[in-house]
């Protein structure tokens, strides 16, 4: 009742009563300036339903049995079997599941920690340190952006791992990710905004070595951007398959191997175990997103912007 | 050092302290930027030179002696192998039904999203859902909706009395069903960098060309568009080099095979690659493919920086 006496005499002419007065303020000279309409809605329902669906039915399939992936009207309700195929499929011993999420946390994790570490490093010294040439290797930097090293480099790579004898060994997979030109450019954008001059100053002027200076002020500083480049890190390199691919095998695989070789070997035509095995894969990058979801979606939003 | 300029300074001689401090200074950055320079060299810059040299070379399991053949790897590759050339066709036909609707799709979400909606993070967030997904995982899902005898697309278009159709067996089919996977798994990235870039347009833009009657659609495409040129320019960039270099959905389409259907109708250049590599141990063939490759992914993307530098507002 005293929420419909509320509209302040101020604005008696405002044409939607039940809008907020926070929302009325800043729509005064063009009102429905970026006002959603119907449209708006129904497009971007029907755009996240399209999203989800291809997920969703990866559960309803891996929950229920093969046969019901070829019904059509398509079934949309999950059903019981999840819990038991997904303990077939982790225990098959041919199926490897466990092994490739041991191989994928580790590979993903080391190279996860050594891309923030390397880019809060050099992405400080970028940032907030004068040595000659700076600007000459911020400018390589930038440009390994931009070029394909994955694909131009492949054969070599490939041999290298091959003369070292380190073909199916975790440790091909993990050292050409090591490093990566938009880790450091994403944390130099960190440091200018987030790390004042002064504060580096003043720790210099107490008898600071650089590296404390890093680790006792920089780091703290930089902490928010440190977790959303690992964040995106660990995404990425969770679901990279080529190099993966051509360095290791069925016996010591990552994840993704092991999904292919579900899909198109094992597995082959009992898709409720396909699924089953590829939403085990799904899991841990879906359980990141859910938790740190505002953490990811600004870091993709920021990291474009400051291009 | 210190001897040199004796007359400027007191006579007193450097302390250890003060070196450490002045190489503390002086020295510490070049530490602190190492680890990626020499990271990189290895593996990144010197695997690009030796590709370059490996490409000259008869060079392969069978033929593990080098001999240097000049550009012969690379004139077989362009004249005399089929399968390459269309590799390349394959790649770009589906980079363009992948990346134009991709994209003006992504600017129509960004649009939608840059409305005062609430609940703001949850609709971003269901956008964006599809990138969790790896694209072993997403390539797995699609090519059962595609699939010709159970297949929900199939199923759907039946709805329509369209005849079951096998998406693997064309050309054009197949490219559709992989640029459906392409689309799927970026599009609401693309949307979120877009929306990005139109936060920072200034209200009062659309306050002012609203007084003046542009509807929303004049709005879009005369201010929205325009003034997020360098973002679209650089999703642009992003999704040239990366769909140039298309690999997993199209193998996960034709079963993890690499040889892109029954006539290498979906065969990308990637493929191609690693299967020279792989399947052939054909080294020297395999890097010379990778530097056409990269050939093509430059001209590929100035191609397309050059078209989208032309969008303008008639303001």
């Amino acid at each position: 009742m005293s929420t419909a006496l509320k509209p302040p005499p101020a604005a008696p002419a405002a044409p939607a009563p039940r809008r907020s007065s926070r929302k009325r303020r800043g729509a005064e000279p063009g009102g429905r300036v970026l006002a959603p309409t119907p449209l708006t809605r129904i497009g971007l329902i029907a755009v996240s339903v399209l999203s989800i669906f291809p997920l969703y039915w990866m559960i309803v399939i891996a929950s229920r049995s093969s046969s019901d992936a070829s019904k059509f009207p398509p079934v949309l309700v999950p059903g019981g079997n999840l819990g038991e195929h997904a303990d077939r499929a982790l225990n098959d011993p041919q199926a490897n599941l466990l092994l490739g999420l041991q191989n994928s946390f580790i590979i993903t994790g080391t190279v996860t920690l050594s891309v923030v570490l390397i880019s809060t490093l050099a992405g400080f010294a970028f940032a907030k340190l004068q040595f000659k040439g700076a600007k000459l290797l911020m400018a390589i930097v930038l440009a390994t952006m931009m070029v394909p090293i994955q694909h131009l480099g492949l054969v070599p790579l490939y041999l290298m791992m091959v003369e070292l004898g380190w073909t199916n060994t975790l440790k091909a997979a993990i050292l050409p990710f090591l490093v990566n030109g938009f880790g450091i450019f994403m944390m130099r954008q960190y440091a200018l905004q987030s790390v004042p001059d002064e504060l580096i100053e003043a720790a210099r002027i107490d008898g600071a070595s650089t590296i404390r200076i890093w680790w006792s002020v920089v780091v703290p500083a930089l902490r928010p951007g440190m977790v959303v480049l690992g964040l995106l890190t660990f995404m990425l390199n969770w679901n990279e398959f080529l190099w993966p691919f051509l360095v290791l095998n069925n016996e010591n695989p990552t994840i993704q191997l092991v999904i292919r070789q579900i899909s198109i070997g094992l597995y082959t035509t009992d898709l409720s175990m396909v699924f089953t095995g590829t939403l085990i894969s799904i899991i841990p990058i879906a359980i990141l997103f859910v938790i740190f979801g505002r953490q990811i979606v600004s870091g993709i939003m920021e990291g474009s912007t400051k291009q | 050092m210190t001897t040199a300029q004796p007359t400027r300074r007191p006579a007193r001689p450097k302390s250890v302290r003060e070196r450490l401090h002045n190489f503390d200074i002086k020295g510490t950055p070049y530490l602190l930027v190492a680890p990626f320079f020499l990271l990189f060299t290895v593996f990144g810059l010197f695997p690009m030179v030796y590709t370059m040299y490996a490409s000259l070379h008869q060079w392969s399991t069978r033929n593990p002696d080098r001999t240097y053949i000049g550009l012969d790897n690379y004139s077989f590759l362009l004249f005399d192998y089929d399968r390459f050339n269309w590799s390349i066709v394959n790649t770009l036909g589906m980079f363009v039904i992948a990346t134009i609707p991709q994209l003006i799709c992504g600017l129509m979400v960004a649009s939608a999203l840059n409305k005062r909606l609430k609940a703001q993070l949850f609709w971003r967030m269901l956008v964006l859902a599809p990138i969790v997904t790896s694209v072993v995982a997403v390539g797995v899902v699609f090519a059962r909706l595609w699939g010709q005898e159970y297949g929900m697309v199939n199923g759907f278009l039946g709805l329509f009395g369209v005849d079951n159709i096998n998406w693997q067996s064309e050309r054009w089919s197949s490219w559709i069903a992989i640029s459906s996977m392409v689309d799927w798994r970026w599009m609401g990235y693309n949307a979120l960098i877009y929306l990005a870039a139109m936060q920072t347009i200034p209200r009062q833009l659309y306050e002012a060309a609203s007084i003046d009657g542009a509807n929303s659609r004049q709005q879009f495409w005369q201010i929205t568009v325009p003034q997020i040129k360098p973002v679209i320019i650089f999703t642009v960039f992003m999704s040239s080099v990366g769909g140039m270099m298309l690999f997993v959905e199209p193998m996960m389409f034709d079963s993890g095979r690499l040889s892109g259907g029954t006539d290498g109708q979906f065969q990308t250049t990637s493929m191609v690659l690693v299967d020279l590599l792989r399947t052939h141990g054909n080294y020297g063939m395999s890097a010379a493919a990778g530097w056409i490759l990269f050939v093509v992914i430059v001209v590929v993307a100035s191609v397309n920086y050059l078209i989208v530098n032309r969008i303008q507002g008639n303001k």
